[in-house]
């Protein structure tokens, strides 16, 4: 696909870069998130490649000009495989001084900042905690700056559509946007029909972020630029042929879920209690309505996880979705899923914690929780998703492996791929084989522990079916009749066929695969989740200095697939970078007893690609 | 030959497992089984059809006595579950047993919602005024000054009641029945099978380990015709051992107050029929205690409304347009094509 800027006739030159990294930063009702989203669909429509990182905070509405109010959109774009959003900023965009204070210290040296003078006023700086304002002194001398007024001239540009000056001034970040578009030579057309089938009942607020965005636009043909702002041009990355989307690790998860249920012959119950970030899941199937998926907001989580069960019991799936201190609550009822041998697909979006935490900031702590994290020998599937896109097959995955093995599955996202995006290449449904669940009818020596010799799974049989009714519960039941027991061989015997059935799980996934790199070598980097951008861009930048490094990245935690143990055995070193204090590694050297040696960190934000090829030289030069 | 057999009437035989009854000799839970299953009997549910949901607790074990679906579920969860078992399949047939501690302390909250969303099902809360299985601690519902392992001094805290709790959380019946009344339980059992909805059914029961005879003041042979009323749709509200006492709203009060026919010129006619469809009397009569009221037993309560499940359907089905296909969701929205 050619890239070109809108106006062809540009008779400026434009620079060809190959990626950048730039940041909207503003106050939280600033509109940063729609900006940000706006950009990552103008900017994949134009071929690029791209990763996106939201960050904003946890409160709805923070005090206007704080800085625990400002909200963020990063995006990393480029003509070459884009991994992760970003490790620094090449272009800052920040709407008020607290956005500044909050931001600065990611901006590269050389960067641009760009800034809306018009928010620089003696109440907004002292709101950031600014005595002086840091545009007129030389603290941001190892930077470009470009202060604009853009409050002043999105007012001037929006005047003609009788706007409240409050209105007016919530056009700003539409102004930015189009500045950003002549910046890199993005189109306006996608957001410009978004905008206005988002505003269709209010025409006059529709022409008037129009209005501001080709405002913005033209400042950047027109006004005279300090000479180090440049016009860029990116050309398209070399992506597969093929239709593509932007999907977020959340509409991918969703989609997984109905399309795993269509898989697998059954509608699909869902049934939540809102937490961020796992609430936009429920959102946006409640909004399916072609499709077979009944909602259920619950009146908490425990409550939503048993209505997951009923369902389930009854013969539909049963999901349930939650954040770490959702799933806690939930715990007991895994436990009765786990005991009567129902499918159940748990979803946690991690957030930081312990307790409330940081709801808003991503953290993979809850591999504990997933693996270990039950009374009772307890065991189930868990597996996680490396990627928003991947949240589709991981949850497809989730859904086959529930109903086949009669077994809850916890799938785990993070707060970044729940809200992160990127595009895809989307797949052909018909290409995805279905694995039809199979209800029992047979009456002939029917009892409700019968199972499958093979899988382990217990039959299904559900209410409403002639001659099979049946009693189930989360007493310990015999093994050969389904009847409470209270024999403790009995329960060694049924112990031990639900580690049995879990454990069988490895033999029905793929092996292990290495997903750069060579099959042995000097260090191999484990990872699990949302790390999987940074690690694969720091082992590829690695491997082509030379080093013997490779990368593996885990879907299935639990049960690990077979071969795991042999081939970390095949690496001198194994670093584990994780986002929370050491868990998956604790988990493989128990497994495995390997001396893996952990990369640890809990800020909030994704690894940086330089902090995993940090850590791996330091390794290879031992 | 072919001779069509009608299908044979079902008995209370019909709906009894093979599993031995584990309850204490003598538990007033065996009454409540034995009602239960002559009431299914003479509905004719078709019992591959029905479904036992329960939670923890004495009174819990009840599904594995019904030969029907079952599901012995957590402590407190009853609902939920049974919630989640009609939004999969809303033409089963659900019923709900709890007792008072897993119904109103542990799963107080979901019981609150199972009735205010009105989900189609029978709720019948064992009330023994203690917690049975786990050896006798008081329970919510206990009077104070009970004394209990827990409570050696006697319990000092205010308990709820089952059936205001009910009617507060919007429930749209509420009947009580008596475990011995083997006659009137089937009637009120009946009449919440029927109701569409959430039915609450409080019937009290006697746990003769831990809290023998808590109900004698008003199931007590002698004192069970003055502390009792019977309480039936559009007949007057009277009782006592000659039949002639009655109720009546309090002239210039917000309350009932008890009159005898005979005296002062009370006649039947100035009795107050009772209005099973009024909300205010169900509260007054709910509320009814002895020493100065006798206890109201049978539908004190029955004013149908929508349900949820069958609201959740019919909502989903009036916007869907078309079966959708996981491909169109996929490609809905921006999409571009590369190369
Ligand atoms: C999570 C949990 N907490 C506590 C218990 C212990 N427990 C079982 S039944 C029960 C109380 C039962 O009382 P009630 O509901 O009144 O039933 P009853 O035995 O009187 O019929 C308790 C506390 C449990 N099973 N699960
Ligand atoms: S403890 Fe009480 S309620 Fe429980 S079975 Fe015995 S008598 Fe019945
Ligand atoms: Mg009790």
């Amino acid at each position: 696909m050619a890239v070109t800027a809108e106006h062809v006739e540009e008779d400026f030159p434009r620079q060809e870069i190959e990626s950048a990294v730039i940041r909207f930063a503003g106050d939280s009702g600033d509109g940063m998130q729609l900006t940000g989203s706006q950009f990552t669909l103008a900017t994949a429509l134009q071929g690029n490649d791209l990763a996106t990182f939201p960050d904003f905070p946890a409160e709805i509405r923070a005090p206007t000009g704080t800085t625990f109010g400002v909200s963020a959109f990063q995006i990393n774009f480029g003509s070459k495989g884009i991994q992760t959003s970003g490790d620094i900023l090449d272009v800052l965009i920040v709407m008020n001084p607290a956005a500044l204070k909050v931001n600065i210290n990611d901006l590269r040296p050389g960067g641009l900042l760009i800034a809306d003078i018009g928010a620089f006023s003696s109440r907004n700086l002292t709101k950031a905690g600014y005595s002086e304002n840091p545009l007129e002194g030389n603290s941001l001398e190892k930077f470009k700056v470009l202060e604009v007024d853009m409050s002043r001239l999105t007012k001037e540009a929006v005047k003609e559509h009788g706007l409240t000056s409050k209105e007016a001034l919530r056009c700003k970040n539409m102004w930015s946007l189009g500045l950003i578009y002549w910046m890199y030579g993005r189109k306006r057309e996608a957001t410009v029909d978004w905008l206005k089938d988002k505003f269709k009942g209010k025409p006059e607020i529709a022409a008037a972020n129009i209005a501001a965005i080709n405002a913005g636009h033209a400042f950047g043909e027109t006004a005279e630029m300090p000479a180090e702002v440049n016009p860029y041009t990116i050309p398209a990355a070399e992506i597969a042929p093929g239709l593509y989307r932007t999907v977020t690790g959340t509409e991918a998860a969703a989609w997984g879920l109905a399309a795993g249920s269509q898989l697998a012959g059954l509608e699909m119950v869902f049934c939540s209690y809102p937490i961020t970030p796992a609430s936009a899941v429920l959102h946006t199937l409640a909004g399916m309505d072609n499709y077979d998926v009944v909602t259920f907001q619950a009146e908490d989580e425990i409550s939503a996880v048993c209505a997951a069960i009923g369902a389930s019991y009854a013969g539909s799936l049963g999901v349930t979705s939650s954040s770490g201190p959702g799933v806690a609550l939930k715990t007991e009822a895994i436990g009765l899923a786990i005991s009567t041998e129902l499918p159940l697909v748990i979803l946690n979006s991690q957030r930081a914690g312990p307790s409330t935490g940081l709801p808003t900031k991503t953290e993979q702590s809850d591999l504990y929780q997933a693996v270990y994290g039950r009374n009772a020998d307890s065991p189930l599937v868990v597996l996680s998703a490396r990627s928003p896109s991947d949240c589709f097959d991981t949850a497809i995955e989730a859904v086959r492996l529930a109903t086949k093995y009669m077994t809850p599955v916890i799938l785990l996202t993070d707060g970044y791929l729940a809200n992160a995006s990127e595009p895809w290449l989307i797949p052909d449904f018909d290409d995805y084989e279905p694995f039809p669940a199979k209800f029992h009818a047979d009456p002939e020596g029917f009892h409700p522990s019968l199972r499958d010799p093979e899988t382990l799974g217990r039959i299904w049989a559900k209410p409403g079916t002639p001659e099979l009714m049946h009693r189930i519960g989360g007493i310990e039941k015999s093994f050969d009749s389904g009847h409470i027991s209270y024999d403790p061989e009995n329960h060694q015997k049924m112990t031990d066929v639900r580690t049995a059935k879990i454990n069988g799980v490895a033999a029905d996934i793929p092996a292990q695969a290495v997903e750069c790199g060579t099959e042995s070598g000097k260090v191999a980097v484990v990872g699990w989740g949302s790390t999987y951008g940074p690690i694969s861009r720091a082992v590829n930048n690695l491997i082509e200095d030379g080093h013997s490094v490779s990368h593996i990245h885990i879907r299935h935690i639990w049960p690990f697939p077979a071969n795991m143990g042999d081939l970390l055995a095949n690496f001198d070193q194994v670093l584990v970078p994780e986002m929370n204090t050491g868990q998956l590694i604790t988990v493989l050297r128990s497994e495995f007893l390997v001396p893996a040696e952990g990369l640890n960190k809990v800020n909030g934000q994704p690894f940086k690609i330089f902090e995993i090829e940090d850590a791996v030289r330091e390794r290879l030069e031992r | 030959m072919n001779i069509a057999t009608p299908p044979e009437k079902l008995t209370a035989k019909d709906f009894t497992t093979d599993q031995e009854v584990r309850w204490c000799p003598g538990c007033g839970d065996y009454a409540i089984l034995k009602s239960v299953r002559s009431t299914l009997a003479d509905i004719g549910v078709q019992p591959h059809n029905t479904v036992f949901v329960s939670g923890i607790g004495c009174a819990a074990r009840f599904p594995y006595y019904m030969e029907t679906y079952g599901f012995h579920t957590i402590h407190g969860r009853a609902p939920a579950i049974a919630t989640g078992v009609k939004l999969a399949n809303p033409d089963l047939d659900v019923w709900v047993v709890s007792g008072d501690g897993d119904a109103l302390s542990i799963g107080g909250n979901h019981l609150l919602h199972v009735l205010r969303r009105n989900v189609d099902l029978q709720f019948l809360l064992f009330n023994n005024e203690i917690y049975g299985l786990t050896k006798g601690q008081y329970s919510p519902t206990s009077r104070p000054g009970t004394r209990s392992p827990s409570t050696p001094l006697g319990s000092v805290d205010n308990p709820v009641s089952a059936a205001l709790f009910a009617l507060g959380a919007g429930a749209r019946f509420v009947g009580r029945s008596i475990d011995t009344q083997q006659k009137h339980m089937p009637t009120v059992l009946k009449r919440a099978h029927e109701h569409k909805g959430a039915s609450f059914v409080e019937i009290f029961q006697n746990c003769i380990v831990y809290n023998d005879n808590v109900f004698g003041r008003f199931t007590g042979k002698e004192v069970a015709a003055e502390n009792q009323i019977n309480v039936e749709h559009g007949k007057p509200l009277v009782f006592g051992k000659d039949g002639n006492k009655g109720l009546r709203v309090k002239p210039g009060a917000l309350e009932l107050e008890i009159i005898t026919i005979g005296e002062n010129g009370v006649s039947i006619d100035d009795i107050l029929e009772h209005d099973e469809t009024n909300l205010t009397l169900a509260n007054l009569l709910a509320a009814m205690e002895p020493p100065t009221f006798p206890v109201a037993i049978g539908v004190i309560y029955c004013n149908p409304g929508p349900t949820y499940v069958e609201s959740v359907r019919q909502q989903k089905e009036s916007t869907r347009t078309k079966r959708g296909s996981i491909n169109d969701l996929l490609r809905s929205g921006h999409t571009w094509q590369n190369g």
